[in-house]
């Protein structure tokens, strides 16, 4: 196994972490204290490509590769929460699943403006009465014609204040159980299809968190995204890219997190010292950075078994749930070398704190990715 | 029209530390980046491209380390990069470094030449002037915009300390630009991995050169000035602390400023 | 030994036929090697209607004064400026030639060298006469500012160097002085404009990055009322430097977040930091203890800002600050270039 980046990757990395510095860091505070949807900073990712990264040019993506979609993710994060799943969930939920499982008019249709950046992506499978266990789907979807029409709701759906497009899941045939779940590409636009309520949440709190509300919704027949029945294994692949990203996400909150708390010990003086000189903080430190580097390299891997094609459902939850858990620790801690400055919004590291969380818990909760790395195992 | 930008590799000197203790120049870990001025020279080129056509090559001397420098130019846009690279250029000075890249320069095509006022770890703003003499061009120095770019001529503001100029000049020329010129673009996703995987960096060595330069002006040979000795700043002392009354106060502070020639 | 290069050009850098200060720093600092090389200090005095300028050249230091008097030279532009420089050096034959390290100096001397050719040192903060070889040692900050270079020239004569404003001393003026004034032919011909210069515009502002700036007024909590920011840009203006603030004054709302200097605003390294009522928490000295030269004026002298100050002041900086802006204002008018 080779961890070694390529030279590309790393002229990658420059690029992204000059712009995570510049453009996505200044904007952090704001964004979570005001709850505001960076739209300005979408758009700046827009113009260098970010939108699209591992698609092909022939789509308009940038013929970058997973791994690279990956770091942006982790460098955006690294300074800003919000702007991490802003494009994971772009990425990930709604460009893929497109790309993957979409009919090449589908595609030529929509790909090219959400890898563009122009529109934004988001996903929609959670409901009221089915989270973990997505089956309980209540969203229905009835052919009528050359149309479905779809009635129901769903909750917690990120960046669906700003997104254009939806890929969305709903009932075609309860009977069928999970088989009975199809997928459709929606535009915002479509007639009985509205943005409900704006969550309210402890982190990542710039990034749009809304309900959707589908009344008597209008969707052609030809937005049925693959086969009819065969929603439930697409949201499942879909989700497997997603972790990947949330993982990343993850990462980036812990290693910042590892920045800033390396700073100020390297400044604060306790007893006469700096406490970075206190063993205490050296040990800490040492654990904080070997937990997410291991996070790290665990990313890495899924997103390369992604390039490769092979399956990853198992890599994507592991990658996830030793990630996610990692940042909640590691961001704990550096509140607590933070002290009481830590617990202030002075300083960054709280927010990372509140933003952690999260990843312990969307696109599959810790026990989910838990479920899913035993069943791999075949331990039933 | 036809762009050739002068490009430096440096070292991010505000990254540079003096160790406390040995009192000599940190330089591991500091990242080698595009040196300011001359990305600011990049971005205007890439701009001119987009307004008026027409091609933006790059042109560096240096280590085959500075690769990675001009691939960053190729991700940002650049269509050409070339790499002046071999030990007979090492250890040249400002005089026999614009005799080697203007040697170089005279191998290809241009309208329009454009190098950063100075590289942040020489500062010596030397290189420019002296390619536009040994090519026998037109130059304007420190230029902080580009008001208007024509098919024979480009007008620029100058910059001095108390005044600007607006400035014509007829092209072929050389300007030397300020980094306050611009806010040089990002890399793109697709510029980087076609940087890699579709363009390439093109070397230049002496082998290519020869016919075109003499080799005693190359290099350290060829260099007008010597480093006798270099140390680091000295750190300075403990300062002082008054309490004194309002005017002994401005008399102490008027003689340090007058002896540190401050004002 | 006979040595046919000799003497000491320094390159009068004017602007509207004013002498720039830095011009007669050079020669201040000319006039000291020259002593021991035992040889003349000529100043190049080049441009329109300028022959009359050439008696200040004298009086403060010039042995002689070489002058380039024509139309195509009144408002600088390189080439007609190199020329006049080039033939001055072919006809004198100095051993040094000097510039001032400006926009200038900076675009003629190494245009210059390149002419030659010849060796060419940027912005010396040092010069020396090496003892026996009787080189001119040439001393310069790189890495910016993290180390010093002494350079000696090894081409062709003359030895050259632009020299940077404000590091050396000026004589004092003294009339009495008397030197023989040299006029030279350039040769000049419309040709030689290969510019045309569109417009000039005097004392343009720019836009203030505090970051870029070699000389900061700063100011912390302790100003007290957002109104006595204007003494300290008062101050700043007579130092011809910017005011910067610390996060407590950004925070409420005294100043843009753009002049704040410290972990959250910007980090600076000016020349001069004078530090106007701001204590020194760690998070604001992370931001200026690189500056070379750091005043501090405070009420408390338990401040942290102290551990940092070159020099200290305990007091009351809304008294002492429109104090030290008048004694400045003074000391700039007795020392003024006539």
């Amino acid at each position: 196994m080779d961890f070694t980046l390529s030279k590309e990757h790393l002229l990658f990395r420059e690029m992204i972490r000059k712009f995570a510095e510049t453009e996505v860091k200044p904007l952090a505070e704001e964004v979570d204290e005001q709850e505001r949807f960076p739209i300005e900073t979408v758009k700046k990712m827009a113009r260098y490509g970010l939108m699209g990264i591992k698609f092909p040019k022939e789509y308009g993506g940038q013929g970058g590769d997973a791994l690279a979609y990956i770091m942006a993710v982790e460098e955006l994060s690294k300074v800003c929460g919000t702007t991490g799943v802003i494009l994971s969930a772009h990425t990930s939920l709604c460009c893929s699943p497109i790309y993957n499982f979409g009919t090449e008019e589908q595609k030529r249709k929509y790909l090219p403006k959400l890898l563009s950046g122009e529109h934004i992506g988001a996903f929609g499978l959670t409901e009221p009465g089915a989270g973990t266990d997505a089956s309980g789907q209540q969203t229905k979807a009835v052919l009528d014609g050359d149309h479905y029409v779809l009635n129901g709701s769903k909750i917690f759906i990120t960046n669906a204040g700003h997104a254009d497009i939806f890929v969305i899941f709903a009932m075609t045939d309860k009977s069928l159980g999970t088989k009975g779940i199809s997928a459709f590409i929606v535009e915002r636009n479509f007639p009985g299809f509205s943005i409900g309520k704006h969550e309210k949440k402890m982190g990542i709190k710039g990034s749009s968190t809304c309900e959707l509300i589908m009344e008597n919704c209008i969707v052609p027949k030809e937005n049925l995204l693959g086969k009819e029945g065969k929603g439930f294994s697409i949201a499942m692949a879909t989700l497997d890219g997603g972790r990947v990203g949330i993982a990343a996400q993850a990462l980036g909150l812990g290693e910042g997190a590892i920045e800033e708390a390396v700073k100020y010990v390297k400044e604060r003086k306790q007893f006469g010292k700096r406490i970075s000189q206190f063993q205490n903080t050296q040990f800490k430190l040492a654990d904080m950075h070997t937990k997410m580097e291991a996070a790290r390299l665990l990313v890495y891997n899924a997103a390369l078994k992604m390039d490769s094609g092979e399956r990853f459902s198992e890599e994507a939850a592991m990658a996830k749930l030793f990630a996610a858990e990692a940042a909640m620790e590691v961001t704990t801690q550096a509140v607590q070398l933070f002290g009481g400055y830590g617990y202030t919004r002075e300083y960054p590291v709280e927010r990372m704190m509140r933003d952690a969380k999260i990843t312990e818990i969307y696109e599959g909760t810790s026990e989910v990715q838990r479920m899913v790395i035993s069943s791999a195992m075949g331990v039933k | 029209m036809k762009i050739i930008v002068c490009m430096k590799q440096v070292p991010d000197t505000t990254e540079v530390r003096i160790d406390p203790v040995t009192n000599t120049l940190i330089r591991d870990g500091v990242p080698s980046i595009i040196n300011p001025d001359d990305k600011a020279g990049l971005e205007a080129a890439l701009t001119i491209k987009e307004q008026v056509g027409g091609t933006v090559t790059v042109v560096s001397m240096g280590p085959p380390q500075a690769d990675v420098a001009l691939r960053e130019a190729l991700a940002m846009g650049a269509d050409e990069a070339y790499l002046i690279t071999d030990r007979k250029f090492g250890g040249a000075d400002t005089i026999a470094t614009s005799y080697t890249i203007s040697s170089a320069i005279k191998m290809l095509d241009y309208d329009l030449i454009i190098a950063g006022r100075q590289a942040i770890d020489g500062d010596t703003a030397q290189v420019g002037p002296q390619i536009a003499e040994s090519l026998g061009l037109p130059q304007v120095s420190y230029v902080e915009r580009i008001e208007k770019i024509e098919e024979d001529k480009i007008t620029v503001r100058r910059q001095f300390e108390d005044r600007y100029q607006i400035v014509e000049v007829k092209l072929p020329c050389l300007i030397t630009t300020l980094s306050e010129l611009n806010e040089p673009r990002y890399m793109s996703v697709a510029g980087i991995f076609g940087a890699y995987r579709e363009k390439e960096v093109k070397k230049v060595t002496f082998e290519e050169m020869k016919e075109y330069v003499s080799e005693e002006r190359l290099g350290l040979k060829g260099s007008c000035t010597k480093v006798k000795q270099s140390f680091p700043k000295q750190a300075k002392g403990k300062g002082t602390v008054h309490e004194v009354s309002e005017d002994e106060a401005v008399e102490i502070i008027m003689a340090k400023l007058i002896e540190k020639n401050l004002i | 030994m006979e040595n046919k290069y000799e003497n000491i050009v320094v390159f009068i850098e004017q602007r509207d036929g004013e002498i720039q200060k830095v011009a007669l720093e050079i020669i201040g600092k000319a006039r000291e090697l020259a002593e021991k090389l035992n040889c003349k200090v000529i100043g190049a005095l080049i441009g329109y209607n300028i022959k009359a300028k050439a008696q200040d050249v004298i009086a403060y230091g010039a042995d002689e004064v070489a002058v380039v008097d024509n139309k195509l030279l009144e408002h600088y532009a390189t080439e007609p400026y190199t020329k006049a420089v080039v033939k001055v050096i072919e006809t004198l034959k100095p051993d040094i030639a000097l510039y001032g390290a400006t926009a200038i100096g900076r675009d003629l001397a190494p245009r210059v060298s390149g002419r030659i050719p010849t060796g060419l040192t940027a912005d010396c903060t040092k010069l020396e006469i090496e003892e026996g070889t009787n080189a001119l040692l040439m001393t310069r900050p790189a890495f910016g500012g993290n180390l010093m270079a002494t350079i000696i020239s090894t081409g062709p004569r003359p030895q050259m160097a632009t020299v940077r404003a404000g590091v050396m001393k000026a004589m004092k003026r003294d009339d009495s002085r008397k030197g023989e004034i040299i006029e030279i032919d350039a040769g000049l011909t419309d040709a030689d404009m290969n510019v045309k210069i569109l417009e000039v515009v005097k004392g343009e502002n720019k836009s203030v990055d505090i970051s870029e700036a070699k000389i900061l007024v700063s100011g912390g909590r302790g100003i007290g009322k957002k109104e006595n920011l204007s003494m300290l840009r008062e101050l700043a203006d007579e130092l011809g430097g910017e005011v910067s603030v610390s996060r407590a004054l950004a925070d409420a709302g005294y100043a843009e977040k753009a002049l704040q200097v410290g972990q959250t605003g910007k980090t600076v390294h000016p020349n001069l930091y004078v530090a106007c009522g701001i204590s020194g928490a760690i998070q604001h000295l992370a931001g200026m203890e690189d500056s070379d030269f750091i005043i501090a004026i405070n009420k408390d002298n338990t401040a942290p800002i102290f551990d940092v100050a070159d020099l200290g002041i305990v007091g009351d900086l809304t008294k002492i600050v429109p104090k030290l802006t008048e004694a400045i204002k003074k000391y700039k008018a007795e020392n003024a270039v006539k």
